[in-house]
């Protein structure tokens, strides 16, 4: 089956079996292996990614559902070689050990912050409640999204 | 995952020609569906992509109500300001329920159509009452999620939130099939296990959800949904409770209310005894706490979740109390 979409900017059509999940058809088909797969159950976020502009759990959507949609991925949001401010967040406050929510963390917060510049700490860890993170406790996550928030708006302002 | 095939019709008849075809499925935003094919517990031949139905779009407030297309995200229902003022119960339960990524697919007709969470149920090896066995293991197995009213012969909670809410505020559904369209009141659209333990609803092979209607509240009326769980985050209620008041402001006499209960039994189970209780009366703490009792005077617990009784006193209690925007002492 054919599917035609944007990832990253990127106009594809691939020829995929219909039964293909949205994050193996990123994975595999695209060859972007930021996007993890935890649970596959879409209860750990970790297969995030932002479809038409919305977080998403890319594991329990078929590719085939993000047909005619603009799909972004970790690897879409550094500009011109430098870091998204919420990827700057996350190497400056240590919102990672393993890593492996990391990606599907970036894209909720991305998401969040989109739609709400300046969140509180509560509004923060309510947008994140579904990514589970199995190392760093949350406050360090909680922190750099609230670097990239001040980050952005500094900008905004500039 | 079996292979199966997808189909994208762009006309509600079509649709509902395909779906009443052996073995066609409807895929919503997919979040159960994809969930019970990874399990093998549904192996359709073909999905039905819905979303190229203008029909099942859009959310239209207006003076003769609300009207929400069945393709309605959770998350447009949870954000809209309409709803929140008027409807509030309905947009609160919309934002408790799940996390931000599944609200921003789940549609509104999958959240009142999702097959029930009940682990044998979803346990690919259990041939459980529900799938064609022979009974239902929740009645001496692990059953503290299971129901205290309205069960058996299977002891599923019917799994919607938003179901209670909306049915609290007097929701119908139009339903479109091969061979015409009907209404029904949402209250009236789900089934108990003891009229056929294999579904939890009246949706006849063929038929497509189209929308949901909300009358506009009766005067006066407030309406307020409350969840216990067990953790903060995301979780499943283990019992939820959406209640609407209308009453008359300054003796707070009961004019009209609605109570409805979430997580207790096989439907979302309304409450004429509660509702009896406050009807016809000044609201206040007293009365309300009778009515939390009269929700649960027909309950049989199972040997692992009678703390329910309890639990769903208290929260109909709060839930009618934050209704009326009576504090509680
Ligand atoms: C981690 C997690 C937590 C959750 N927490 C909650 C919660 O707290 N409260 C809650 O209420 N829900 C919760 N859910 C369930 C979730 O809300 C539902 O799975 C979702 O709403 C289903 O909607 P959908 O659009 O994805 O439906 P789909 O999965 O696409 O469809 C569901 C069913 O409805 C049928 N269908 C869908 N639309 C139509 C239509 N218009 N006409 C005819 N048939 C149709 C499909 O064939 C299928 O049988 C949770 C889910 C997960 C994974
Ligand atoms: S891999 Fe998708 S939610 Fe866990
Ligand atoms: S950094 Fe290891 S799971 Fe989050």
């Amino acid at each position: 089956m054919r599917v035609s979409l944007t990832v990253n900017g990127q106009r594809r059509e691939d020829d995929i079996e219909p039964r293909t999940l949205l994050v193996h058809y990123l994975r595999e088909v695209a060859g972007l292996t930021g996007t993890h797969v935890g649970c596959e159950t879409s209860l750990c976020g970790a297969c995030t990614v932002l479809m038409n502009g919305r977080a998403v759990k890319s594991c329990t959507t078929l590719a085939v559902q993000a047909e005619g949609a603009e799909i972004t991925t970790v690897e879409g949001l550094a500009r011109d070689g430098k870091f998204h401010p919420v990827q700057e967040g996350f190497w400056e406050e240590h919102g990672l050990q393993c890593g492996y929510c990391t990606p599907g963390m970036i894209m909720m917060a991305t998401d969040l912050l989109s739609r709400n510049p300046d969140p509180s700490e509560a509004e923060i860890r309510a947008a994140l409640e579904g990514n589970l993170c199995r190392c760093t406790g949350y406050q360090h996550i909680v922190n750099a999204v609230r670097y990239a928030a001040n980050k952005m708006r500094a900008a905004k302002g500039a | 995952m079996n292979r199966f095939e997808v189909l994208t019709p762009a006309d509600l008849a079509h649709a509902a020609r395909l779906l009443a075809r052996q073995g066609h499925v409807a895929l919503a935003g997919g979040v159960d569906v994809i969930d019970l094919l990874k399990l093998g517990i549904i192996a359709p031949a073909t999905l039905v992509n819905l979303k190229n139905l203008p029909e099942l779009h859009g959310i239209e407030p207006g003076p003769r109500g609300l009207r929400l297309g069945a393709l309605t995200k959770l998350h447009e229902v949870a954000e809209h300001p309409f709803i929140r003022e008027h409807y509030t119960a309905v947009s609160d339960a919309a934002r408790e329920a799940a996390t931000p990524q599944i609200r921003n697919l789940a549609t509104v007709g999958g959240n009142l159509l999702q097959r029930p969470r009940c682990w044998y149920f979803r346990h690919p090896d259990v041939n459980c009452l529900k799938k064609g066995g022979d009974r239902c293991y929740a009645l001496t197995g692990l059953n503290r999620y299971h129901a205290i009213l309205g069960g058996g012969p299977s002891f599923i909670v019917h799994p919607s939130n938003l179901a209670p809410a909306l049915i609290a505020l007097g929701a119908s559904a139009r339903i479109v099939g091969p061979s015409g369209e009907r209404s029904v009141e949402l209250e009236k659209f789900f089934t108990l296990p003891s009229v056929d333990p294999k579904r939890e609803n009246d949706l006849k092979p063929g038929e497509v959800l189209v929308e949901v209607n909300l009358p506009p509240p009766p005067a006066g009326a407030k309406s307020a949904y409350l969840e216990a769980r067990e953790k903060q985050s995301f979780d499943w209620p283990l019992v939820g409770a959406a209640a609407m008041v209308a009453s008359d402001g300054a003796s707070r006499t009961v004019r009209d209310a609605r109570i409805v209960l979430c997580a207790v039994a096989p439907i979302p189970w309304r409450s004429p005894e509660a509702e009896k209780e406050i009807i016809g009366h000044p609201l206040d703490a007293e009365r309300a706490r009778a009515a939390g009792e009269a929700c649960v005077r027909g309950a049989h617990p199972l040997a692992d979740n009678a703390y329910k009784i309890a639990m769903t006193k208290v929260l109909a209690r709060r839930t009618i109390l934050k209704a009326a925007g009576i504090e509680e002492a």
